[in-house]
């Protein structure tokens, strides 16, 4: 199955040379044995699918290229990093740990994540962080349009700029875009940055390995939370004519 | 003229003695929902199913045996009811006694103890149950020994721990009641323990998103499938459920991304709360769409290795067996099985009418007052619900569907209620002979496919 590498010690997975199947199988037995490496390098990942999805323990993931859809979905507690450029739905619900792409990645890249942090540091496409649950997401570059659509907890970092209908149908998630809104969506209105923002900022920046970017340079965007009740009139009980 | 009498409740008189006449098209019903429409200004929200009458397993009957065919004694011969679905690719497939199975619904439309009352009836009776828009209960993995996780467009509560917990997973595309809508469950259900579970804040009124948010076409579906049986180690069977509306496409499709079943739910199918103008107006009956379902699976080669979970106004034995004659390796039943939990009860009748219903109507279920204490997430109505006597009641009611099952099976000389075919049904109306693509009893007609 897989070979040691005697000079970073790390266990490698080939794909030129296993299936995909070996390779996560793998991961997921690493999650069983505590004799099992905890650093492992996945090469020649040519663009494949589902590359590291569904670990549960702490590992160090490199995966050394470009993947397919879903790398690292619902990741829980290892550390994934993409030297690459990502398919779609790059640490979709991902649970806890951390998932860093190198590269870009394509749509719903953290899709309803519910913990852990998902590093962007290039661009990432449409429907960033759509229907986020309580994952942090930061994107040093820019993100597409639909981004952080009806998220309802975590946070979304932008240092780029943002597409059209961001924050459409929000719930509680945060939002932070340090460059241009193309638009904003339903529900999603600006709010003022205050300091204890700056300081949530700072946070997230540091952990995402983020040290050129102010953290007073964003704008704050949230929930108007107009939408959260239906918007029932009664006619009847306002007017003077019997029912 | 006479004056009109009046009724014996001292009430108006009944508009025939005034010789008023009902417009067909602006009856009482159409005129009081414009006049709620206009007291209002929101639409209609219920739960249920599609109330219109559609052509349905009603307008089909079973040829029974006679000299040409020989049936099967009631009592003593073997009519086997077993069913195992996943079959295709999962390294675990379901393995069931009966081919009647409990549909999806939420712990949060249903009150945690009706969960538990159909994971015990279910477990009771050797079938399933399915989670719902809501997330897994601790209460509903224990209850039910085979229990179905669904994975819906607004992932509420998803998690890999729960998929690994799961005996199956489903991929819910849409459902029979609603097909292109996404959930609604309004702030009334709203409680602490519903909003801690799908993350949204306490007593909002929910609208769940109608499509996933990382797939999108039959392509993406295939990836999406291919990455769950990589989380789970391809041990869990894979559904896809999909509301009746292109059923042909959508089942090919379905089974061409790599379903290992299909679960089709016909516009009869139950939702705990959407708008009554999609309940009524969008999706085809039931009856209409299972052989479209079949045709695309026989063209794929798949019938059989593909199974066929149908949902959507099954009641009876008489509608199981019509469905599993149709093609269908199993159903799933909803609104019959809160039925049997005690849902609509006559004895519940005073209660009803005090929140502007009756025993039989009832289908307010979003505004969380069911006295029957099902569809509910008020504490003291929950509690009105004992689950282990709801559970005996579900079992009751399915052991019941099961044996009428078995018993029109054998009146057709079948040894496995899978041996029934389409061959052994005819329908009663012009209607449902094209749908059901069976013959016009009494006639080799079949509507759309042969001469008269």
């Amino acid at each position: 199955m897989s070979t040691a590498n005697p000079t970073t010690r790390a266990e490698q997975v080939d794909l030129e040379l296993q299936t995909l199947r070996e390779c996560n199988a793998s991961l997921h037995a690493a999650a069983g044995d505590p004799a099992a490496a905890r650093s492992w390098r996945v090469l020649n990942p040519g663009g494949r699918h589902s590359i590291a999805a569904g670990i549960d323990a702490q590992l160090e993931v490199e995966i050394e290229g470009h993947v397919g859809y879903y790398c690292a979905g619902m990741n829980q507690h290892a550390a994934v990093r993409v030297r690459g450029n990502c398919g779609v739905g790059v640490a979709e619900n991902i649970m806890s740990g951390s998932v860093v792409v190198e590269g870009n990645a394509s749509q719903s890249a953290a899709a309803t994540g519910r913990g852990g942090l998902v590093v962007v540091r290039g661009d990432a496409a449409a429907r960033c962080a759509i229907s986020l649950k309580g994952a942090d997401v930061v994107v040093r570059g820019s993100i597409g349009h639909m981004g952080a659509f009806m998220a309802q907890r975590g946070r979304l970092v932008v240092c780029g700029d943002a597409g059209d209908a961001l924050g459409d149908s929000l719930y509680e998630a945060r939002l932070y875009v340090r460059g241009s809104v193309a638009g904003l969506g339903a529900d999603c209105v600006e709010k003022e940055l205050r300091d204890e923002h700056v300081i949530e900022l700072r946070a997230l920046l540091e952990r995402a390995g983020i040290v050129d970017v102010d953290a007073t340079s964003f704008r704050r965007y949230g929930s108007e939370r107009r939408l959260y009740a239906f918007d029932v009139d009664d006619a009847i009980a306002s007017a003077s004519t019997p029912r | 003229m006479m004056p009109p009498e009046p009724r014996s409740d001292g009430s108006a008189p009944t508009p025939p003695q005034l010789g008023l006449r009902e417009s067909a098209t602006f009856d009482r019903l159409a005129i009081h929902q414009i006049q709620r429409a206009a007291r209002t200004g929101i639409y209609d929200i219920r739960g249920g199913g599609a109330k219109r009458r559609v052509p349905h397993f009603d307008d089909l009957l079973l040829l029974g045996a006679s000299v040409s065919r020989y049936p099967l004694e009631g009592y003593r011969e073997r009519c086997g009811t077993e069913v195992v679905l996943g079959t295709r690719f999962a390294k675990r497939p379901l393995e069931l006694d009966i081919p009647v199975t409990i549909a999806g619904m939420s712990f949060g439309a249903l009150s945690a103890n009706a969960k538990e009352a159909l994971g015990r009836g279910a477990t009771a009776s050797g079938t399933s149950t399915t989670t719902g828009d809501g997330g897994m209960t601790p209460e509903e993995r224990l209850s039910s020994k085979t229990l179905v996780y669904q994975l819906l467009p607004s992932r509420y509560g998803m998690n890999p721990d729960d998929l690994r917990r799961a005996d199956a997973i489903e991929i819910v595309v849409g459902q029979g009641a609603k097909p292109g809508g996404g959930g609604m469950l309004l702030g009334q259900k709203i409680s602490d323990r519903v909003a801690q579970m799908r993350d949204l804040p306490r007593r909002i009124d929910q609208r769940s998103a109608c499509r996933h948010p990382d797939w999108t076409g039959p392509d993406d579906l295939e990836i999406k499938i291919e990455e769950l049986r990589e989380i789970t180690d391809w041990e869990k069977p894979i559904f896809v459920k999909i509301g009746a509306s292109r059923t042909y496409y959508d089942v090919a499709l379905a089974a061409k991304a790599g379903a290992d079943v299909v679960v089709l739910d016909g516009m009869q199918g139950g939702t705990a709360a959407t708008q009554d103008v999609f309940i009524e107006h969008v999706g085809i009956p039931l009856l209409a769409a299972i052989p479209q379902a079949v045709a695309a699976l026989e063209e794929l080669e798949l019938h059989r290795t593909v199974q066929l979970v149908v949902s959507g106004g099954i009641r009876s034995g008489a509608d199981v067996a019509k469905a599993l004659a149709l093609g269908a390796d199993a159903v799933s039943v909803g609104t019959a099985a809160l039925i049997a939990l005690g849902d609509n009860a006559p004895e519940l009748d005073a209660e009803y009418a005090r929140i502007g219903s009756a025993a039989g109507y009832y289908d307010d279920w979003h505004e969380g007052l069911d006295p029957a204490g099902i569809l509910t997430q008020d504490a003291d109505l929950a509690a009105r619900l004992d689950p282990v006597l709801g559970g005996r009641r579900l079992a009751n009611y399915l052991r019941t569907v099961v044996l009428e099952t078995q018993t029109l099976a054998r009146a057709c000389g079948k040894s496995h209620v899978h041996n029934l075919e389409p061959e052994d049904l005819v329908a009663l109306t012009i209607e449902a002979a094209a749908m059901a693509r069976v013959p016009l009893a009494g006639t080799n007609w079949i509507p759309g496919r042969n001469d008269l």
